[in-house]
């Protein structure tokens, strides 16, 4: 082992020396990570992955190596927060360097910036980024393993093939496997361009792959943020102030005394109490308190539905987009229809609450935790402590989902903030009640849309202003319908409120979509026309004379729209009962991927009851057929759950939801049939984190209007009084 | 502080902690036994389900001081390997997305297959729906415990011959 390890660090110089030559992606890429694996196999066996200890092998760039046995590590750079990267990543590389999968080994890369780029789980952006980087990966090493192969046999290397695990020359019948090579390979230089396999080659890319991590969920191995501990780590929870508030004081010496408690700080206007294990500090901070400081910025949602109005009559809003001359298009107009549109605050109720482990040294500090962004919490740890960023490590642990809340690093520095005030390794962790009531929600946005019909019931006039708290840009100027509508006007205009908000999965589309699609059929509604034929008339009123630029790929929307049509059944679909079954239409493009849905509404005993949802999706080639189905079902339960039922309200910067008995999440007996489609047409791969979800809303109030003649506007969908009034 | 001595996954664990102390925290802090999983605190979410005499319980509001003799079943004690029928349904299936509430919902089901073997979809939603996942696993959910229902039916069938 010891040998090995040597011989790999070596290789490590030799091969990093001939890659200084910058080749094709010129960022270390071809740095072999020999040192990688076999600290990744080091490191603290609580993290460690699917397999217990990885088999040091040869490097062969930042992301492979192979052992003696063939067995291939693959790191896996960016953070998982299941969207399913740590099985994604390692199929593509595993694809192009022609293995057996059983012999892949998945190790989380710790952050490494000199090795990966962009370790970041958010905006489904890691597919897209990656895809040809993992590709060439593997094929640069798999082209490595074949030349160290023809050399030995003293042959062509135009006559060596590779076939999972082995380079093959089948003219002398000879065969020698990844394992044997592996040394002698990674000697070799890289090649500076390799041939990527043809899709129809495919083996592994395109089949259903499970969860690299599914053996140590099923058993209950420590692999989350929360399950990392370290001898001697001391425990903390913070009180922090409600939105608007300040620390005046608090019974600091009551709290000192309780049993278990080894410090209370104060920073930020937090209080943080320190102590021995997470039930004696829980019990500290509820007997915590706290006279605090209400200021003039606490807010009620009583205010921003007052603050809403305002804003919609405002004449400060920021024009996102202008085509044509809206004014002239109202004015000459057969019809116009106008509805306004709103949704709440909402937080993201990851199950696994935010946590995060640090210990701050003299020289330097050490951070585990599950984030989104490891870089941002490295860099923000190194600018706090005064330290340059390579004095701080980031251990990446698997995440109890994010949903965006773990794009942001506060609750990583409020660790650092701990441990280096209390001098000891720390960990933080959020209540339930801490992080439902801890800020960075979804923001709340009210839309108003009007449209101006011709007297053929063609749409001439589109405006859409979107008012929000703290959002900044709530509308987007790119979305269908811009550019298929000759006279539009999109703007925008925000009020900054004490109430924090951040990214919150598909962050603005996530309801914008629902606001959208659903006027959308309003409009189709009242100029007599079936909706999917009015979209598609539109779409080809932007392709034949668009107006102003087109952002989205009129042929991919067509082509989801067209299968969604013929899968559901559109406009044809009876019952059991024969009775037609009430249907829904919502198509949305975002993330790069084109989603249409239909969603299906049945009426019993009065009631409408959404029964399910079929989906198409076009995220281009699918990687992993197992995970891609989840994300698109899992991102529909979500938004229709959302939908239907999520709520943040408050009362003078008070959350008042705060756990799930008073903040309704889906749940199974609630869920519609999911029917999920992929359009097949060869496109380099999408992501599927988020794409799904903003069109699910639409789908499913669409369809209740078809079932009620009831139109819901207002999320949540149970207290909208169009939907309460047939419930 | 007072020491208890739990039965748990067939061992005998001690535990040096403060009387209220909840299950969860005692598996989680002192006893490294971190599959059952924190969500709530409240019992709402079922996160940190575990069996008490083969009922599935939440530990989170479950104080130390209460359980006395019970045996305990955690996550890791299911089965040794994994191999527990709703474990391997749960794996065949594919059902994990994040993983986190995965724990809990696994011995939830396990409980309930035992008390019926064979259930109708209706009951399994039923049963199921005091978990929550995020991530919005409960299409697999619902066909891995229909997986292991096929199974454990079958096993308890074979081990009623052998009696």
């Amino acid at each position: 082992m010891q040998t090995l390890s040597n011989a790999s660090r070596r290789n490590f110089l030799k091969v990093a020396a001939a890659a200084g030559g910058g080749l094709f992606l010129g960022f270390n890429w071809f740095e072999a990570n020999a040192a990688t694996a076999v600290d990744a196999a080091t490191t603290d066996l609580s993290l460690a992955g699917n397999v217990p200890g990885a088999v040091p092998g040869v490097g062969f760039n930042s992301y492979l190596s192979i052992n003696p046995q063939g067995i291939i590590t693959i790191m896996s750079p960016n953070p998982e927060v299941g969207q399913g990267i740590k099985t994604a990543f390692p199929i593509v590389v595993a694809e192009e360097l022609d293995v057996d999968w059983k012999n892949v080994i998945v190790e989380q890369a710790p952050l490494d910036t000199k090795k990966f780029e962009r370790q970041v789980a958010g905006g489904s952006g890691s597919i897209p980024h990656s895809w040809t980087r993992l590709r060439k990966a593997g094929a640069t090493a798999r082209q490595m393993l074949m030349e160290a192969a023809a050399k030995r046999w003293n042959v062509p290397v135009t006559e060596c093939t590779t076939g999972t695990g082995f380079v093959r020359h089948t003219a002398s019948n000879r065969q020698l496997s990844y394992g044997e090579l592996a040394t002698e390979a990674a000697q070799l230089p890289v090649p500076a361009d390799v041939k990527l396999k043809d899709r129809k080659d495919f083996k592994l890319i395109g089949q259903s792959v499970k969860n690299v991590d599914n053996a140590g969920i099923i058993t209950g191995k420590p692999l989350f943020g929360l399950d990392f501990y370290r001898e001697g780590m001391l425990f903390a929870m913070l009180q922090r102030p409600a939105f608007g508030y300040t620390l005046k004081s608090f019974n600091e010496a009551a709290i000192k005394a309780m049993p278990g408690i080894v410090d209370v700080l104060t920073f930020d206007n937090n209080v943080a109490i320190v102590g021995k294990s997470t039930w004696q500090v829980r019990k500290a901070k509820e007997a915590l308190k706290i006279d605090w400081t209400k200021t003039d910025a606490t807010e009620s949602t009583d205010d921003h539905n007052r603050i809403f109005g305002e804003l919609l009559k405002s004449d400060k809003a920021t024009v996102r987009r202008k085509d044509g001359d809206v004014d002239t298009a109202f004015k000459g107009a057969a019809k116009v229809v106008t509805a306004e549109y709103q949704c709440p605050f909402l937080p993201h109720n990851p199950m696994e609450p935010m946590n995060f482990f640090a210990h701050v040294r003299p020289d330097g500090a050490e951070l585990v935790g599950p984030t989104q962004t490891p870089e941002l919490a490295r860099n923000e740890a190194a600018k706090l402590l005064g330290l340059s960023p390579d004095k701080v490590t980031v251990q990446l642990t698997r995440m109890g989902g994010g949903f965006g809340r773990r794009l942001k690093a506060d609750y990583a520095i409020e660790a650092v903030q701990v441990s280096k005030r209390v001098n000891a390794p720390v960990k933080v962790i959020w209540t339930r009640e801490d992080d439902m009531t801890g800020g960075s929600y979804r923001p709340a946005v009210r839309y108003r849309f009007e449209a101006a019909l011709d007297a053929q019931g063609n749409m001439i006039g589109y405006k859409l202003r979107g008012a929000s708290i703290n959002a900044g840009s709530s509308t987007r100027e790119d979305n269908f319908p811009a550019g298929a509508v000759d006279n539009l006007l999109i703007d925008s205009i925000d009020h900054k409120s004490a109430i924090t908000t951040g990214p919150w999965r598909a962050p603005i589309t996530n309801f914008l979509a629902f606001a959208e699609q659903s006027f959308l059929d309003e409009v189709a509604q009242a100029a007599g026309k079936d909706p999917v034929q009015f979209r598609l008339d539109l779409l080809d009123k932007a392709k034949t004379k668009p107006a102003g630029a087109v952002k989205y790929d009129i042929d991919r929307m067509k082509a989801v729209i067209n299968m969604a049509v013929e899968k559901s059944g559109w406009g044809t679909k009876k019952g059991a009962d024969g009775r037609p079954v009430s249907q829904g239409f919502s198509v949305y493009f975002s993330h790069r991927s084109y989603v249409a849905q239909v969603g299906e509404v049945v009426m019993q005993k009065d009631k409408p009851v959404v029964q399910k949802v079929v989906a198409v999706a076009d995220c281009g080639i699918v990687i992993n057929q197992s995970g891609s189905r989840q994300q698109v079902t899992g991102c529909i339960v979500d938004g229709i759950g959302h939908a239907m039922y999520g709520n943040m309200t408050f009362k003078d910067g008070i959350p008042e939801q705060s756990n799930f008995s008073n903040y309704r999440m889906i749940r199974l007996n609630e869920i519609p049939d999911v029917e999920v489609h992929f359009v097949d047409n060869g496109f380099d791969p999408t992501g599927l984190g988020e794409p799904s979800l903003p069109p699910a809303g639409a789908a499913v109030a669409n369809a209740i209007f078809k079932a009620t003649g009831k139109r819901v506007r207002n999320q949540p969908f149970i207290e909208d009084a169009a939907l309460k009034s047939v419930l | 502080m007072a020491l208890y001595s739990l039965q748990i996954n067939g061992q005998t664990y001690r535990a040096d902690v403060d009387p209220d102390t909840p299950l969860l925290w005692v598996l989680r802090d002192n006893l490294g036994l971190v599959g059952t999983k924190y969500g709530c605190g409240i019992a709402q979410c079922g996160a940190c389900t575990v069996h008490l005499n083969g009922e599935a319980t939440r530990a989170c509001v479950l104080p130390v001081s209460t359980i006395g003799k019970a045996k305990i079943t955690t996550i890791e004690g299911l089965s040794a390997t994994g191999t527990h029928p709703v474990q391997k349904a749960w794996d065949a299936v594919d059902v994990p997305q994040c993983g986190y509430c995965q724990a809990g919902q696994i011995m939830t089901a396990a409980a309930f297959l035992k008390k019926t073997p064979k259930p109708t979809t209706a009951q399994i939603d039923e049963a199921m729906s005091g978990n929550i996942c995020r991530c919005g696993t409960y299409h697999r959910i619902r066909e891995a415990v229909k997986m292991a229902s096929n199974a454990t039916a079958s096993t308890a069938k074979g081990s009623t011959k052998t009696k």
